[in-house]
């Protein structure tokens, strides 16, 4: 019995390493492949189409609900020690910081992440992957290095336009409805706002990016392979879910880490 | 021109099921594909059909042995290597694996825009010409969704046969389809082969209807393998298992001058 138990967690072991070196020359090959000639270049800008124009809507929204909360909460506490000229240096510095490039990693790991793990799991088992091997086309090259430079380049754009929806919103909150002076929120987001701290969002939103689109992918592309998933469909279903989960749940780690290694 | 296309040498693959047991696929598997002839693989499910043209393509590494592609061990080639050896290949797959979100031009002129550097009015003729082949045409701007089973694997064929391949596998070709769209694809196999000249090599257990085109036939059966130089061979074979496989896939048409009067 305890013999079985142990051969049972060594198998998790070999499976855990085994994914783990499978998913780590996933990543270069996916590199490899944004370098190796022709590039697809329209498939490149219909990535970019979905990840980043499709995803607008949905960054919009939660920017303006983000920084509006921001807008409402920072007046709330600061009123209380008559530090309401704050209000435009918190909201910014959050929103640049932090809220950013998280909320805007895990919208475009929800809305086009799954998507692209859910659409390479269905080219995985109805054998179209295995096709383009067998006409000898990079699959790389073909399918996964154009969504990657999409991610790579869209993601830090939609994090951008989120911290200025999500300022604006604070403006409005702020200013407008809980009537904190417009100069003095300018002037808090003006004096306090660094260069590094724009860099370091800058910085976040290409790591989550690039986390995002390697692990949704890749889950999708090893669809056949991972333990537990089942066949068919039902893989699919299961691998989009745990790829969504997966990338979230990195990119709230690499954000700590991120910020104590750059702050 | 070498007269084996293929040849297995002590071939062994298995698989660790997730319970961690080792299921034994093929076991020291040797056999040759003569070139420009067609060899039926069969087999019960499981047996390792299906694999084996995994191995033959690359598509799955070998535990141990050695297969070679036309003279060439293939079973240790890599990257670029082995890139070029799959433009050698040209596959039908069972479900056809056409490109969801291509139309059947954009499907059978893929291997034409990436591997080759022909212009794109040169690809057109090239793929309408195919097409009217295999009777297509008029239906080239139609989605994989929107095509019958039958004509799925037309236009999977069409795209395999694009780069001229020397050996076309076909990975269970009827699966699905009715009786007289069955007989059809078969004749279609048989008149392309005719005209191509490719080595062909067939896995399915659509038995015996497949071994109307067999030169050769290849039972797996637990690990191993039976090789028959003719369909006809295999009703006389006196393996017990052998005469189980006939007797469950072929049933009585074939069974009838065996049974004692």
């Amino acid at each position: 019995m305890q013999q079985n138990s142990i051969a049972k967690l060594g198998n998790i072991g070999i499976y855990v390493v085994n994914d783990l070196g499978r998913m780590g020359l996933y990543l270069l090959q996916a590199i490899q492949g944004c370098f190796r000639r022709p590039f697809r270049f329209a498939e490149f800008l219909h990535q970019m189409h979905f990840i980043g124009v499709g995803s607008l809507v949905v960054i919009f929204f939660t920017a303006a609900s983000t920084g509006m909360v921001l807008g409402l909460q920072g007046y709330y506490s600061l009123h209380k020690f008559g530090a309401e000229g704050w209000l435009g240096s918190a909201v910014s510095l959050t929103l640049i910081m932090e809220l950013g490039p998280v909320l805007t990693a895990l919208m475009v790991a929800g809305r086009a992440g799954s998507a692209m793990c859910a659409e390479l799991g269905i080219m995985r088992i109805s054998e179209q992957i295995d096709a383009l091997d067998c006409m000898a086309v990079d699959p790389f090259r073909y399918l996964i290095s154009p969504k990657f430079l999409a991610a790579l380049i869209s993601v830090p754009l939609l994090t951008a336009v989120f911290d200025v929806v999500g300022i604006a919103g604070g403006y409005v909150a702020g200013v407008k409805l809980m009537g904190v002076n417009p100069g003095s929120y300018y002037e808090g987001m003006r004096s306090s706002v660094t260069n590094h701290d724009i860099w370091l969002g800058l910085v976040k939103s290409f790591v989550f990016g690039l986390l995002v689109v390697w692990i949704c992918t890749g889950r999708g592309y090893f669809v056949h392979q991972i333990r537990g998933a089942g066949f068919g469909a039902q893989s699919v279903s299961r691998v989009t879910t745990q790829a969504v989960v997966l990338s979230s749940i990195s990119v709230l780690i690499f954000d700590y880490l991120l910020t104590a290694v750059l702050i | 021109m070498n007269d084996i296309a293929i040849e297995f040498k002590n071939v062994e693959k298995s698989f660790v099921r997730e319970d961690g047991h080792r299921q034994v696929i093929l076991d020291k598997v040797n056999f040759t594909i003569p070139t420009s002839k067609t060899t039926v693989i069969a087999g019960g499910s499981g047996q390792g059909k299906s694999v084996t043209l995994k191995l033959v393509l690359g598509l799955m590494q070998v535990d141990a042995g050695q297969i070679f592609v036309a003279g060439k061990e293939s079973s240790r080639m890599r990257g670029r290597e082995l890139e070029e050896l799959r433009t050698r290949f040209g596959v039908l797959f069972q479900g056809a694996a056409l490109f969801d979100s291509l139309t059947v031009f954009e499907n059978v002129a893929l291997p034409l825009r990436e591997r080759t550097k022909k212009t794109e009015k040169e690809i057109r003729d090239q793929v309408l010409s195919t097409l009217d082949q295999l009777e297509l045409l008029g239906h080239e701007e139609k989605f994989p969704a929107q095509l019958s089973g039958g004509m799925k694997k037309r236009a999977g064929l069409a795209r395999a046969l694009q780069l001229k391949p020397e050996i076309m596998l076909f990975d269970e070709p009827t699966t699905g389809l009715d009786p007289v769209m069955t007989q059809e694809i078969y004749h279609l196999f048989a008149r392309t082969q005719k005209q191509l000249g490719y080595t062909s090599i067939i896995v399915s257990h659509d038995i015996p209807k497949v071994f109307n085109l067999a030169d050769q036939v290849i039972v797996l059966y637990n690990g191993g393998m039976d090789i028959f130089p003719s369909p006809e061979a295999i009703q006389w074979s006196q393996k017990p298992h052998i005469k189980e496989f006939v007797k469950t896939t072929m049933g009585e048409i074939y069974q009838s001058h065996l049974v004692e009067k």
